[in-house]
């Protein structure tokens, strides 16, 4: 079979039939990964939940509007039977060195950290991606922002309590920030609801 | 040439990192760990394969002054199928190399293979050499990888040898260009006693 001219009515029907038959296919695999691709994400924060507020039978979801920031945080009260034992709050930063990070974290009713866990992050690995050990994160577990200046956990390098990953303090503030900025969001939530 | 020297020689004699330089930009940016090279290697070689045997088919159907739009178009749907699916079904494995699906559409391997290659050759050897380069190149990546985080990080595949920070030159950018600098040599190293 010779190959096909390139005229100018053969070359629009080539690019036309290949784009239809692509976004064909794409589309029609998207629509079936949709499903599928919503429940594991679901799956990840119910996790991300557990991590962060061990032993919770339920919860309730609502989000909050944050003073500073151009999204809203998600909280998730939650409840053991009928007790309240805390709130996890999806919160975020944009100053990572990559951008945007997600992390989960869990404060008791007192205002102390439960747990921290990474939801989302694009930092460089092998340094930045750090943050997700527990060399890191369990430096926050036990604090109350309370007993700090401003309110604020910092890492040491800033006057804080913190030790920042090696080679990776633009990620370690930024890992502080978005932890400061779900106690701020806590904070206001608290002072509204009395 | 039989199908054993066309699958052959995308590990040496025409291995697109370390003989032909093509698709340098994954192959320096994904490589600071042996698990992510190897990843992205075999992420792209299912591409190519697929790739391939998609252009092979439909080469006398092309006119060749849209062949290249073409091509792309196909490989785009490709990256897109394999990243949703992915997404969906393997969710452990997409969360790891999640990031450089996408870039396998501007990997210059696979368009490579897919004009100098698949548009001249048949199905069965348009397949067999997206087969043979993806391998070659998930082999290149993997061996990059691997160095660098052998000396970057002090493990292997995860597995830390030595409890202490690496040197930290080899995870950054500026390691990938020194590994895959000394790499190359010792590749042609060996490939020129095995002429001589």
């Amino acid at each position: 079979m010779a190959k096909k001219e390139s005229t100018f009515l053969n070359m629009f029907l080539t690019l036309l039939i290949v784009t239809a038959i692509s976004s064909l296919a794409a589309s029609a695999v998207y629509n079936l990964t949709k499903g599928p691709i919503a429940e594991v994400a679901r799956l990840k924060q119910q996790k991300a939940i557990e991590q962060v507020m061990p032993g919770f039978t339920s919860y309730n979801e609502f989000k909050v509007m944050p003073e500073t920031g151009k999204d809203s945080l998600i909280f998730f009260k939650a409840f053991k039977g009928e007790e309240e034992i805390g709130v996890a709050i999806n919160s975020y930063t944009y100053v990572g060195y990559s951008g945007l990070i997600k992390i989960m974290v869990g404060f008791q009713p007192d205002g102390a950290i439960e747990n921290v866990e990474v939801l989302v992050q694009k930092e460089t690995p092998g340094l930045g991606t750090k943050m997700a050990e527990p060399k890191f994160k369990d430096q926050f577990v036990g604090k109350n922002l309370a007993d700090f200046n401003n309110h604020e956990i910092l890492v040491t390098k800033d006057g804080g309590v913190i030790d920042a990953i090696t080679a990776a303090t633009i990620t370690s503030r930024a890992f502080c920030d978005a932890v400061n900025r779900a106690y701020r969001a806590l904070e206001e939530n608290k002072k509204e609801n009395k | 040439m039989n199908q054993m020297q066309n699958f052959t020689k995308g590990f040496f004699k025409e291995n697109p990192v370390f003989v032909m330089l093509l698709g340098m930009c994954p192959a320096l940016a994904v490589t600071n760990s042996a698990v992510n090279g190897l990843g992205m290697g075999l992420a792209t070689t299912f591409v190519l394969v697929m790739s391939n045997f998609v252009i092979s088919l439909i080469k006398n159907l092309i006119p060749s002054k849209v062949r290249i739009p073409t091509f792309i178009v196909v490989i785009a749907s490709f990256v897109t199928i394999v990243d949703l699916s992915m997404a969906g079904f393997l969710p452990g494995l997409h969360e790891q190399l999640g990031i450089f699906i996408p870039l396998i559409v501007v990997n210059c391997v696979v368009l490579g293979r897919a004009e100098a290659f698949a548009s001249k050759n048949t199905l069965g050897s348009s397949i067999v050499d997206g087969l043979g380069m993806g391998l070659g190149f998930a082999m290149a990546l993997t061996m990059l990888g691997a160095v660098r985080e052998i000396f970057g990080n002090y493990s292997f595949f995860g597995y830390k040898f030595i409890d202490a920070d690496g040197i930290l030159v080899f995870i950054l950018s500026p390691g990938a260009f020194i590994a895959l600098g000394f790499l190359i040599a010792l590749v042609n190293q060996i490939t020129k006693k095995a002429k001589a």
